[in-house]
């Protein structure tokens, strides 16, 4: 009798099952290359013989290829005296284990994709070959960053307290930038977010968890089945995901009631306004520029501003937003594109014309230079 | 997380610096100049950077589709094509400065005299998938 592989239940096993090798004294990378084939090791075997205590099963078979490798490993003798015997059970593994792989993971000293690569593969237990499919990098480089990222934090002691800020930086990253791959990695952002909401209580967890539900919500109307981009504006609200939405707004209310405001609680609430729109026209842009004025408060980001003006394009009328752009820098990516949408909603179809065709030009991605292309092209065949 | 490309121009790039034609260096130049393509290749997968490499023949063809029915139509090669791709390496890096560090170094391959070439490399970056997040 086989059963089928949860492959979830897995992975959400990995980080407690590294933070016990690395309370037992294992240094970070060896801990984290014996999990990694524990999970191969679980991946081939469980579904035949599924183990009644799953994460017993996995701690004993990370520690014993522990064992093998360090006692293979002659340059590691002296480690024989610390795990030549079965070691007391140690100390229960905590929620903290958790969250100290998260810091870890994200430490400051790694690159953005390091950190990336190295929390997938140790917080998240994906494979190398995973992580490789989801980035379009082969097996070896991204093996490769991992191990870089692994010696890079392998001086860094695991309880020492990090800053949340970098997490969710790095796991804003795998959600924004998911590319495709046989893993979801949008999903996985999720997933991986929910999971450190339970081990620290934080607003702004919360704020970058209900951020990733709402727009997760709209993800099947953002592109037609050609490919192509759906604005928000034109998207198929009656599609959106109502459970992910109510879930979203449910957890950021209770961020909100905090009052510890910060960048991914005002994000997520202008996400909500749009949710909770029943059509783009009522959507209230008086409320959203309100919260892209906090957002500038918190982050004084440019691409803030320039989300800010296309917000007073539709609360004030596409003047009021062409004059805020033109306090902005029009070297901003996306900053053309704005331009170009405003003239349109102005009435000047020639210079929105000329504009879509330049930001199609300076588009960073495939989806948006085809829609642009496509706006110009549309106007083009009305003048 | 920015893929870019690197691309080595036969002709059409500006004029390298130390531009002697590959046939009048020395065998061991020759040699010299591969080892180190190979070498910044597995240092880069050292770094967890290197996506893909690859050279190309000088001579390709020109292919068109004809209409139904018809074979495709060849032509060329042209000797005059003012733009000709020598090959290319696709790298995976974490900001623009760094794709463009890696593109000097690329570009200090040693040539003739076994200096290096300074050759002008071309730096694209590719088209990435949308952002989720957008407003």
């Amino acid at each position: 009798m086989t059963a089928e592989l949860d492959e979830a239940l897995l992975r959400s096993l990995t980080p407690s099952v590294l933070g016990i090798l690395v309370r037992r004294g294992v240094d970070f990378a060896a801990a984290e290359d014996a999990v990694q084939d524990a999970l191969v090791e679980a991946v081939r075997v469980w579904p035949a013989d599924p183990p009644r205590d799953p994460k017993g099963w996995l701690i004993t078979v990370a520690w014993r290829r522990f064992l093998d490798t360090t006692r293979a490993d002659v340059a590691r003798r002296r480690r024989e005296d610390l795990v030549d015997e079965e070691p007391a059970p140690g100390p229960a593994p905590t929620v903290d284990d958790t969250l100290q792989l998260y810091f870890l993971c994200a430490h400051p000293s790694l690159t953005p994709s390091s950190a990336v690569a190295l929390t997938l593969r140790a917080v998240g237990g994906l494979t190398t070959r995973q992580i490789a499919h989801a980035y379009l990098v082969p097996e070896a480089t991204m093996a490769q960053r991992i191990s870089r990222a692994k010696r890079t934090v392998s001086g860094v002691r695991f309880d020492q307290p990090g800053d949340v800020a970098t997490v969710l930086r790095v796991l804003y990253l795998v959600f924004n930038e998911g590319y495709s791959g046989d893993v979801d990695l949008a999903a996985e952002a999720i997933r991986l977010t929910r999971q450190l909401a339970a081990a620290i209580d934080h607003p702004e967890v919360a704020g970058l968890l209900a951020l990733m539900l709402l727009h997760h919500a709209r993800r099947a109307t953002r592109t037609a089945p050609d490919g192509s981009l759906v604005p928000l504006a034109e998207q198929d609200r009656d599609r959106w995901d109502t459970t992910s939405i109510a879930e979203g707004v449910q957890i950021l209310q209770t961020a909100l009631a905090r009052d510890r405001l910060g960048e991914f609680q005002a994000q997520a609430a202008i996400a909500a306004l749009h949710a909770d729109a029943p059509t783009a026209d009522e959507t209230d842009w008086v409320q959203i520029v309100e919260w892209y004025d906090e957002l500038t408060r918190l982050t004084d980001s440019p691409v803030v501003r320039l989300n800010r003006a296309v917000a007073v394009g539709e609360a004030d009328g596409p003047r009021a937003g062409l004059a805020a752009l033109a306090a902005l820098d029009d070297s901003l990516p996306r900053h053309t594109a704005v331009a170009a949408y405003l003239q349109e909603r102005d009435g000047d179809l020639a210079t929105a014309a000329r504009l879509y065709v330049e930001a199609a030009r300076k588009a960073t991605n495939l989806a948006e230079r085809d829609h642009l292309t496509r706006q110009a092209a549309r106007l083009n065949a009305r003048r | 997380m920015a893929k870019y490309l690197l691309l080595k121009h036969y002709r059409g790039a500006p004029t390298a610096v130390n531009d002697v034609p590959m046939d009048q260096w020395t065998p061991q130049e020759i040699s010299a100049h591969m080892q180190y393509m190979r070498d910044f290749a597995a240092r880069l997968e050292q770094t967890g950077e290197f996506v893909e490499g690859q050279a190309l023949a000088p001579e390709g063809t020109f292919v068109r589709y004809d209409g139904e029915g018809n074979p495709p139509v060849t032509d060329g090669p042209f000797a005059e094509t003012k733009d000709l791709i020598a090959g290319w390496m696709v790298i995976d890096v974490d900001s623009y400065e760094r794709a463009v560090e890696l593109a000097g170094e690329l570009s200090a391959a040693p040539g003739a005299g076994g200096k290096p070439i300074h050759e002008w490399l071309e730096l694209r970056p590719f088209l990435t998938e949308p952002p989720t997040i957008t407003e």
